[in-house]
């Protein structure tokens, strides 16, 4: 099928068969690969990507919802201009170390503090965060650099 | 001749030793930049799918992949019959393993074909259309079965050594022990019979998912007899050598192209996806790659469960006599990493203390289940929860305080750790005190809240084997050429600390990128926290070689300011390069002699609620110590020590890979849970010790390991000194609801 969407502020029109799943056309198709595959079951967040500026795991979103609608990657993210104090707090956090989930923090805690969802409370993020895992920080550094976004 | 720069004084110009300069990688990774292997593609690049064996134990009686080979996009289809003209079996331990299965399959989940194909889905559905025939066989899926009379042998043909064992001679396997550690010392009957004091029990410990976010991938090239590689691969020297034996082509015509990796933890320690991918590429004559799913990593490395008899001795003061232990090691149907996991747990078996006595018996013991293999702090995490539950159950019985009875008993710095080796070179009486400070031992509790230490010490360091070169070009930007993986833990930012200290320069000036076998000095891996120590020292000493010939140059002190004007000097223009060089290898005594390079410290404190209507265990503070000699990026040890003790807080808590019947059960990270930010306790103290006492660079020694061992084993120390001992890891709900009522029964029948 052909769908319309828009991809990083591009509109695309891309010929996906129903059972392709967003990853995969972002991935292989559009050469995006700063969403990661890991569990393919919407538990670890490493593919995170905003459907209208709304998370989804896009291991498991068909590519076909995103006909008519915004996909932002991380990519797109990186061009934005909110994006440098971001990048900016989570160096000074130090919190990140293999990167492989960092893609997927930056893009849930960017549409969490636009929707007004995050608060510098520790109980707030880590129940916002408890989405996405990260193997080798222990996370402590990321809610730190969360909470200081969120002030 | 000049003498080495103090710290301050570079400081001052500039360097950064000490200080937690942000890591050169961030930019490249929160942009989501980085080309990890899954990312990346070569031309004419295929995609690989494995075909996994069904059933446990069995003969191969015939596969038919004629339908598979016929279906779009399919280029071959690899079976076993097209080994037949190598050596097809690997295994750096002990040579068990063939490539793909050949005529029999040692446990579900072994590859038996490779299908390569233009996509992944057409991979997929060929896999699909393989027809296999086997006859099953009795299986041994665990270690009752694998032990009783009677049990099925897992390997049958005669054990070949592995290139890089370093056990010394391969016993005879006995059964389906395929390898036994023994350390014995002292006269233990006499030691037990004189105590006054002996506890004793069974003590079980389950097998984790290292869960590397990004799992196992490689892409492989074959070129008549030439080999490229684009692996996460955390040893690609050891693999190097390894793939040039098995595939009979000389060592350096094997390149191996190592990216960042999105973490390791052990799971990519040795050899994993590689073989299997260079023989279907051979076949298909075009590049290949392969990428694992979650279910395939686990069923390519996983942590060892393992199963300890202990028994320890004291005397009515405290004093700490005697420990006997026995010990099964679950290895999974080929050796992989076992019996050096094993030989270091059996290291770890009698805990750091001043024994007068002690006894340990571990057997490596194949079962037909997937392979077990590394798991950071392996070995470590397997003993010391239970040792340190005796040792609290000792002083229970004693009425004294678990931090005394450790403060009696523990070693001093010197002391021999085991006979022979390197003595112990870390503060362990330090370290407990500083751990039980900041979780605040001596705070009232509540009921159902326990408080736990725990002690112990890892051999840590490898084989300390590592080279590296230093160039400078002539713009006077220094790069850094040194083997060592960056899985996560920093070591692109900690090496051009190093040389950065050395020279004199801003660490901006310096940088290092990813291995390339062709062109990266050799290091022998990535892994038991050897890279800033032993790595990091052949950078530190290839650093000082440049500086050497840039103070013959200036006929003296060479002034960095100086640098490019003495380049210029020597090469007549504005060109030329200086290549500083330098290795670490076995020499002298102690640390880069008898081994291990030095003893990794596993210190760390709980504090626990435990809920007596579910059994849930929460985790409310946890203190880790990093004894890490000198800290040459203390945000960078606080990082390693936070992420290994909340993987140290899975492996106590919930984290188990589970079979049944030989069938992975826990398949997903739905059913394999691993700690999310909701699971991590409110505090978590990081407490770094820098007593200059390592033989790294600078006094340094590693870390990141030993808080995996040690917050496991304080979970287990706090739930039991909350009143609920349990002698299982992970301390499930089940389990502790189960010890709850157990202890309630017993209570009501008094």
């Amino acid at each position: 099928m052909l769908i319309e969407t828009t991809v990083n502020g591009v509109p695309r029109t891309l010929e996906v068969a129903p059972s392709d799943l967003l990853l995969d056309v972002l991935r292989d198709r559009l050469g995006l690969t700063g969403a990661k595959r890991s569990c393919d079951v919407q538990v670890c967040g490493t593919c995170t990507v905003l459907l209208d500026g709304v998370p989804v795991s896009a291991c498991t979103t068909l590519a076909h919802e995103a006909r008519g609608r915004r996909v932002m990657t991380i990519e797109g993210l990186a061009e934005t201009p909110g994006f440098a104090r971001l990048e900016e707090v989570f160096e000074h956090h130090n919190a990140l170390q293999c990167g492989y989930c960092t893609s997927g923090m930056a893009l849930t805690i960017t549409s969490l503090l636009e929707a007004g969802e995050l608060a510098d409370d520790e109980d707030v993020v880590r129940e916002a965060l408890s989405g996405n895992v990260c193997r080798c920080t222990g996370y402590r550094a990321i809610i730190d650099a969360a909470r200081e976004l969120a002030r | 001749m000049t003498t080495t720069p103090t710290p301050q004084q570079h400081l001052e110009t500039g360097s950064a030793l000490g200080h937690s300069v942000p890591r050169k990688d961030s930019a490249q990774k929160i942009r989501g930049q980085v080309k990890y292997v899954g990312d990346t593609e070569v031309p004419g690049m295929l995609h690989g799918k494995v075909l996994r064996s069904e059933i446990p134990a069995g003969r191969i009686r015939s596969i038919d992949a004629s339908a598979a080979e016929a279906m779009p996009g399919v280029v071959c289809v690899l079976v076993g019959t097209d080994l037949l003209d190598i050596d097809p079996y690997y295994g750096h331990a002990i040579r068990d393993r063939p490539i793909i299965a050949i005529d029999r399959v040692r446990f579900a989940g072994e590859p038996v074909a490779v299908v390569a194909a233009e996509t992944e889905e057409q991979a997929e559905a060929a896999v699909r259309a393989i027809r296999v025939d086997y006859e099953p066989t009795p299986a041994a899926t665990d270690l009752d079965g694998a032990t009783g009379p009677g049990a099925p042998l897992v390997h049958e043909e005669p054990a070949r050594g592995g290139a890089f064992h370093g056990l010394g001679n391969l016993p005879e396997r006995l059964g389906n022990v395929c390898y036994r550690y023994e350390l014995d010392w002292g006269d233990l009957d006499a030691a037990f019979a004189a105590a006054d004091v002996v506890v004793e029990g069974t003590f079980e410990f389950g097998s984790a998912y290292q869960y590397s976010m990004e799992t196992h991938a490689c892409i492989a090239q074959v070129d008549g007899d030439e080999i490229t590689m684009w692996a996460n691969c955390q040893h690609p020297f050891l693999v190097r050598a390894e793939m040039a034996s098995v595939f009979g082509v000389p060592l350096s015509n094997v390149r191996i192209i190592v990216p960042f990796l999105g973490g390791g933890f052990g799971s990519k320690s040795y050899t994993r996806l590689e073989p299997l991918t260079i023989a279907v590429a051979r076949k298909a004559r075009r590049p290949v790659r392969v990428v694992a799913r979650v279910d395939e990593a686990i069923l390519t490395s996983r942590q060892h469960s393992c199963r300890i008899h202990l028994r320890t001795a004291a005397r009515n003061d405290g004093t700490l006599v005697a420990r006997q232990a026995v010990c099964l090691f679950d290895t999974g149907a080929y050796a992989d990493n076992g019996p050096r996991v094993v030989a270091t747990a059996g290291d770890a078996a009698p805990g750091p203390y001043r024994w007068e006595a002690v006894s340990v018996v571990a057997d490596c013991v194949y079962t037909n289940v997937s392979p077990a293999g590394s798991y950071r702090a392996f070995g470590a995490v397997h003993q010391q929860w239970a040792g340190e539950l005796q040792v609290d159950e000792i002083a229970r019985k004693l009425g004294i305080d678990p931090l005394e009875i450790r403060r009696r008993n523990l070693l001093r710095h010197g002391e021999d750790v085991r006979p022979g080796g390197k003595p112990l070179d870390g503060d362990l009486i330090g370290d407990v005190e500083k751990a039980a400070a900041a979780l605040g031992w001596d705070r009232p509790r509540t009921e159902w809240v326990g408080r736990g230490l725990s002690v112990g010490v890892l051999a840590a360091g490898a084989h300390p084997v590592s080279c590296a070169t230093v160039r400078m070009e002539a713009d006077g930007l220094i790069t850094v050429n040194c083997g060592t993986t960056e899985v996560g833990q920093g070591a692109r930012t900690v090496m051009p600390q190093i040389a950065a200290e050395v020279l004199g320069l801003p660490v901006d000036r310096v940088r290092m990128g990813g291995t390339d076998t062709r062109f990266t000095p050799y290091d022998r891996s990535t892994g038991a926290s050897r890279s800033t120590t032993v790595a990091g020292l052949a950078v530190q000493r290839a650093a000082e070689d440049l500086r050497r010939q840039l103070e013959d140059m200036a006929g003296g002190e060479a002034d960095p300011a100086e640098y490019l004007n003495l380049m210029r000097g020597h090469f007549g223009f504005a060109g030329g390069e200086l290549i500083g060089r330098a290795d670490v290898h076995p020499e002298g005594s102690g640390s880069y002699a008898e081994g291990p390079v030095f003893w990794e410290v596993a210190v760390g404190a709980a504090e626990v609620e435990v809920d007596p209507d579910t059994g849930v265990v929460r985790a409310l503070r946890t203190a880790t110590i990093a004894d890490v000699g000198r800290a040459i990026n203390p945000a960078f040890v606080e990082r390693q020590d936070e992420g290994g003790g909340i993987q140290g807080l899975g492996t106590g808590l919930f984290e188990e890979v589970l079979f049944d019947g030989g069938h992975l059960s826990t398949e997903t990270l739905l059913e394999y849970r691993v700690p999310t930010t909701r699971d991590i306790p409110r505090e978590m103290s990081c407490v770094i010790v820098e007593n200059a006492d390592g033989p790294g660079p600078f006094g340094a020694k590693g870390c990141g390991e030993g808080a995996l061992a040690a917050v496991a084993a304080a979970l287990a120390t706090a739930v039991a000194d909350a009143g609920v001992p349990v002698n299982q890891l992970p301390l499930t709900p089940e389990r502790v609801w189960r010890a709850i009522q157990s202890r309630n029964d017993k209570r009501s029948e008094v």
